[in-house]
């Protein structure tokens, strides 16, 4: 018997059969990768059956596709890890390959990276753009002003995220996890000149800064740790809190609204979260805007059903009690966001510290040599 | 078991019969509940999203009040979300010492202090049944066994992504507890393909189309595997299904009608606990259905 069997989504568009499944046995040592699985059944039992791949080393990015349901690269999942997922997660012994969702296929395990994950990129514009003339010689700029970026230059353009992007799945038309990390990559470096025209594109476009849903799907893929959805937040915090741009999906207006709200009261009072949102976070624009107002009605039936069904009591909905302790509260906003700084800690650029124990071991080792 | 409780907002809001199952759940499984009124929103990542700084600073506040009452083993949560955006914040303090003293300068004036403590934990009213009370136990304490009744486990994405943040290098199988403690409970889990996704509920007010096609699409799926109801451990999925399934319906151009319930309102059917003491009387969709079962649960 084989040591691992491979269950192989096959699909070939000039066959004119509609997809399937084909198990392929494959006798590799549990450290090998679901990548050379695949290269050994291609040599061993059927050359027809498509791959892309290159590097074989996590480094090129042509090899992502779902095992076990799971985004990732194939090169880069041993055999062994796959098979105990298999096993803990499906209860079968056959470990699961198949193309990555939110692509076309275009044969077997290869997809179609233009139309979509190329597209993407290419849409947010995906060089830099200077202002003024160039410098005589090369642009200077101090080291730290980079470190920030460095997370999203590290991404190897594989579209394991696109494949995986729930808002995506939702919503094809979504600019997606892959091309705004690319956009944090130019509006974060301190040699473009267009951060906020930049910012303001992405934050009008109704598929763009505030269609990603927050579902972490790709910082739980991605190879390389760039944290996508990360890198969309900080996009966020800028387009409000830099530039304050009052884009009309009411991105800006939400987290306004829900800060404030937060301010005021401690928790979150939710009757007003909505109407708050819609009026760029002031309780009367939104009445008196008449596009805040529309989509308030627009949200009525809502409301209405949860005062019918008795979830929502008209007092409820009306008096929020503010918590015994908000002045503590109050007290902890002004003193954070009168700070010339925004203060951030990015663990990817820091890392964890040594617990007690690593660190006492470092330094034991230390004063042996 | 002693807790420091942290309800939430929506459980108090919107959803109130979840705080109210979850008071009367707790004392039949030996949960002892001592409330952290006086903490504050956990941010659901949008504070975080406007000051990382402000978020860490909030939720290290909740977890220094935890920490201060006598005798709790830990903290609960009731909420997917809570559970995700304290996670985070906690990841990076303590991560950074540094960073620690500069959060808890600003909680001084209170004389609060967050404290790192390898065995202080945060856990969600789920992973604090299968890890701390015990399946066995729950199983022991169910006198209704809910036999013959389909649920489709709806998770949450904060609680099962980033799988490194939250602990499943401990506890590698976080991502299968509903369908394990519904066993436990004698449901059937029902198997489907929503039940990692995301309920679309963080840009219901930004990109209404993308949240509800999201509800809808893993409405239909549990529809579809011939679920009675879907279960979840987060109130603010509950708001997307259930509150705006009416809506969401509309976006996947189909009847839905979902019954839609929070998990400890599941365990408390279990418990013995009538639907109406459970608050099921107060959902959007009607509960009828599974109502009935568990009628002819309790004539058999
Ligand atoms: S967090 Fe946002 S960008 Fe990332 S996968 Fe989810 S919806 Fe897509
Ligand atoms: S962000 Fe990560 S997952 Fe997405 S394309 Fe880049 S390397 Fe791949
Ligand atoms: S083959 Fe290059 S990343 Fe897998």
């Amino acid at each position: 018997m084989a040591d691992y069997t491979l269950k192989l989504r096959r699909f070939d568009p000039e066959s004119g059969k509609a997809a399937y499944w084909e198990d392929f046995g494959v006798d590799l040592p549990p450290e090998r990768s679901v990548l050379d699985g695949i290269l050994q059944a291609r040599s061993r039992d059927d050359g027809s059956i498509a791959i892309r791949c290159s590097c074989q080393a996590a480094i090129c990015g042509s090899c992502a596709v779902r095992i076990n349901g799971k985004t990732a690269l194939a090169c880069n999942t041993k055999l062994g890890e796959a098979q105990d997922m298999a096993r803990s997660r499906r209860g079968r012994e056959e470990i699961t390959v198949e193309p990555m969702g939110n692509f076309p296929v275009l044969k077997d395990l290869v997809v179609d990276m233009d139309a979509v994950h190329w597209k993407k990129v290419q849409r947010v514009v995906p060089w830099l753009l200077p202002e003024g003339d160039p410098p005589e010689r090369e642009y200077i700029v101090p080291a730290e002003a980079m470190i920030d970026i460095t997370q999203s230059m590290a991404c190897i353009q594989c579209g394991a995220c696109v494949g995986a992007c729930l808002s995506l799945e939702a919503d094809p038309e979504f600019i997606g996890p892959a091309a705004l990390a690319k956009a944090y990559r130019f509006i974060g470096d301190p040699r473009d000149g267009q951060h906020e025209e930049r910012l303001k594109d992405l934050a009008e476009d109704p598929h763009g800064l505030y269609d990603c849903t927050h579902c972490f799907a790709c910082v739980e893929v991605c190879p390389k740790d760039v944290a996508p959805m990360n890198q969309i937040m900080r996009l966020r915090r800028m387009a409000t809190s830099d530039y304050e741009i009052k884009d009309k999906n009411s991105g800006y207006g939400h987290e306004k609204a829900f800060v404030n709200l937060i301010e005021k009261y401690g928790t979150l009072h939710e009757s007003q979260l909505l109407p708050r949102s819609y009026g760029q976070g002031s309780l009367i624009r939104s009445q008196v805007d008449p596009s805040s107002l529309k989509q308030l009605t627009a949200s009525l039936p809502t409301v209405i059903g949860g005062l019918k069904s008795g979830k929502v009591s008209p007092v409820k909905a009306l008096i929020h009690h503010k918590l015994p302790d908000q002045k503590q509260i109050r007290r902890i906003f002004h003193e954070i966001e009168s700070e010339d700084e925004r203060l951030e800690l990015n663990l990817y650029i820091v890392g964890e510290e040594a617990t007690e124990e690593e660190g006492a071991m470092a330094e034991g080792k230390g004063s042996e040599t | 078991m002693k807790v420091a409780y942290w309800p939430g907002c929506v459980s108090r809001g919107f959803t109130p019969e979840l705080h109210g199952s979850v008071a009367k759940v707790a004392p039949m499984l030996d949960i002892e509940l001592e409330e952290l009124d006086r903490a504050n929103c956990c941010g659901a990542g949008v504070i975080a999203e406007h000051s990382q700084e402000l978020a860490d600073t909030l939720n290290a506040r909740t977890f220094a009040l935890a920490q201060d009452v006598d005798g709790a083993a830990g903290m609960m949560n009731i909420c997917s979300t809570c559970q995700g955006a304290q996670s985070e914040c906690q990841e990076r303090l303590d991560a950074d010492t540094d960073y620690r003293s500069h959060v808890n300068g600003h909680l001084k004036p209170e004389g609060l202090s967050y404290e790192k403590a390898g065995d202080w934990w945060n856990k969600n009213f789920l992973w604090l049944l299968v890890e701390e009370i015990g399946l066995d136990a729950v199983r022991e304490r169910v006198v209704r066994p809910l036999e013959g009744l389909r649920v489709a486990p709806f998770y949450g994405c904060y609680i099962v992504r980033p799988t490194k943040r939250l602990g499943f290098d401990e506890h590698p199988d976080r991502d299968t507890y509903i369908e394990q403690l519904l066993a436990a409970l004698g449901a059937t889990p029902v198997d489907y393909a929503g039940k990692h996704k995301c309920c679309g509920f963080p840009v219901i007010t930004m990109a209404k189309h993308t949240s509800l096609r999201q509800a809808g699409s893993q409405i239909a799926d549990a529809l579809d595997a011939d679920a009675d109801c879907m279960v979840t451990p987060c109130p603010l999925c509950h708001l997307n299904l259930d509150l705006q399934q009416p809506d969401a319906a509309k976006y996947v151009e189909r009847d839905l009608g979902m019954p839609v319930l929070h998990l400890p309102q599941l365990v408390g059917l279990a418990l013995g606990l009538e639907p109406k003491e459970l608050g099921m009387n107060k959902h959007v969709i009607g509960t009828k259905d599974v109502q009935r079962k568990i009628a002819e649960l309790a004539a058999a």
